[in-house]
């Protein structure tokens, strides 16, 4: 084991205060990993068995070269550091900060969402939480999970579900998690139709969603006050007592309009004093529409034309003031007939394409679009749109 | 007398955790982890009730170790199993199967010798506890099998 003489490579640089007697990667052999290193060879460390022999687990797994079963095992191996403190030991927070990668983490969260402040703010808290709950258990502090059902609150294309698909794999990498996945229901895949039908149908659906999301889209169907014997009732009641007993394995969200959803909190107050983060989504701002059809359109592989682009803010502008909009989600529907409007122009016009062509959308393709008409129709008599807000005349 | 068979019988039993990440194993493989239940431990009995149907789709082990102590909860005096089916043959195939459950006391078996023709004899294995009806073997005070399902409805409702 002298070959091993170079230090293992740890892949981070993160002080370790007091470390266990006898460690010391000189000899390669890592008393605090349980593990026997053959050299240096791994920078995960912990992993590559000299003689397959591993002191710290004596239970059958399978493939103890495999990297992850190891690493998992060994613990000591874990770049956020999960060996014990001292007392009167210091950390560097922003160091193991690093280690957990958390900056990084929400670094992409603002990336990728454009808006939402409350939303951010409340995954900045978890991930806070997550740090400080890392550093409190190796002081030997008691830390339990918090609990992290949510409810989703707000109009329709405000991101919701949309989140929501994205939080398990952000609670998941917050270490919240062990898988992540999401599950995605209404109420027909809880409640049952017969009497005895909905307790299996509702705990099946839990059981899939377990260890990830479980997402339950217009919470607020499945308690039908109309109904009495209504089956939802039942689910509900299964669904709390999974929610309370299932803390560490499954993060329920229920997402819905704010309105009906205070109406199903106030006939369910089990539920609302179950969920711990009632979450608002904002509208989103013109600017913020703006920005949320840029990145649509850059991911779609198009762009507009510096008139079109004029055009399109126009366009978000007229649409938000009338009826039935549904914020990011009406821009994503723009979007998807400025490519059939995009398309019709190039075929019509025929002759020879280039790539770039392609790619660009122009004004006449967002100015053929029937919201200018509306507003025009609206501003030459005022009575067009009676009972909606007037929207601005176009120029 | 500690009856074993299954995948570990030569191993102590295995704790929560070494269950939870064998099922977890058997997860990530792609099978589709089940849990049986008997108080007829016969060797060649293999057929165990089923506790559920087995549990396709699930993507953590918490699922199949909450349907675990559920059937532990109705079932404390019985023998319970995990069993995980590879479906990747075409065929139903058993992959891995454990007991994570036993009565307190096993009272083991009995030799039974019967005389056949021409001075030959036949051995046979019979379980001490079959002696009793089934249910109510191990000093069980459950229900009897079949009566309640997995989800705690009475049957026939």
């Amino acid at each position: 084991m002298s070959a091993g003489a170079e230090p293992v490579p740890r892949g981070f640089a993160m002080p370790r205060p007091g470390p266990p007697a006898g460690e010391g990667p000189a000899d390669g052999a890592d008393p605090a990993d349980g593990t026997v290193l053959a050299g240096a060879a791994d920078p995960v460390g912990g992993t590559v068995l000299a003689d397959g022999a591993d002191p710290a687990d004596g239970t059958v797994l399978a493939g103890a070269a495999d990297p992850v079963g190891g690493t998992v095992l060994a613990g000591g191996a874990d770049p956020a550091g999960l060996e014990p403190l001292a007392p009167d030991d210091t950390v560097d927070l922003a160091a193991q900060e690093q280690a957990l990668r958390i900056s990084q983490l929400l670094g992409r969260l603002d990336a990728e969402f454009i808006g939402l402040a409350p939303v951010k703010d409340r995954v900045r808290e978890i991930a806070a939480l997550l740090l400080i709950d890392r550093l409190r258990g190796r002081y030997g502090l008691t830390s339990s999970r918090p609990s992290l059902h949510m409810c989703f609150t707000g109009s329709p294309g405000t991101g919701k579900t949309t989140v929501a698909t994205h939080m398990g794999e952000l609670l998941r990498e917050l270490g919240y998690l062990r898988k992540g996945q999401l599950v995605s229901v209404t109420r027909d895949d809880l409640v049952g139709q017969y009497v005895g039908h909905t307790a299996p149908k509702t705990k099946e659906v839990l059981k899939r969603a377990m260890g990830g999301v479980l997402l339950i889209d217009e919470a607020y169907y499945l308690y039908r006050p109309e109904n009495e014997r209504d089956y939802g009732q039942e689910s509900i009641e299964i669904l709390l007592q999974f929610m309370e007993a299932h803390r560490e394995d499954l993060v329920v969200i229920l997402a819905g309009y704010a309105d009906r959803m205070d109406t199903f909190f106030r006939s369910n107050p089990g539920m609302a004093s179950r969920i711990a983060h009632h979450i608002d989504f904002p509208d989103f701002t013109l600017d913020e529409l703006l920005q949320i059809g840029e990145k649509m359109l850059e991911r779609g592989q198009y762009r507009l034309s510096p008139a079109a682009g004029e055009a399109f803010a126009e366009y978000v502008r007229l649409r938000m003031s009338q009826p039935r909009f549904a914020n990011a989600r009406s821009i994503r529907n723009a979007i998807d007939r400025l490519r059939l409007r995009q398309a019709r122009r190039l075929v019509a016009a025929g002759g020879v394409l280039a790539r770039g062509d392609l790619m660009e959308i122009s004004a006449e393709d967002v100015r053929a679009s029937r919201v200018f008409r509306d507003a025009d129709r609206a501003g030459g008599d005022r009575g067009g749109l009676a009972g909606k807000p007037a929207p601005p005349a176009p120029s | 007398m500690r009856i074993t068979q299954g995948t570990f019988s030569y191993l102590p039993d295995l704790t929560d955790d070494e269950i939870r990440a064998q099922v977890q194993y058997s997860i990530d493989q792609g099978w589709a982890v089940a849990v049986e239940f008997s108080d007829d431990p016969h060797p060649r009995n293999v057929l165990w009730e089923m506790w559920g149907l087995p549990m396709f789709g699930i993507a953590d082990a918490a699922a199949a170790m909450h349907e675990v102590s559920g059937c532990r909860a109705a079932y404390p005096g019985h023998y319970i199993r995990v069993s995980a089916y590879d479906a990747s043959l075409g065929r139903q195939t058993t992959a891995l199967s454990f007991i994570v459950n036993r009565p307190a006391a096993e009272p083991g078996f009995r030799l039974d010798r019967q005389e056949a023709s021409d001075r030959r004899i036949r051995y046979s294995l019979h379980p001490h506890a079959t002696d009793q009806p089934a249910g109510e073997r191990y000093g069980s005070v459950s229900a009897a099998p079949g009566n309640v399902m997995p989800n705690g409805v009475r049957g026939g409702s």
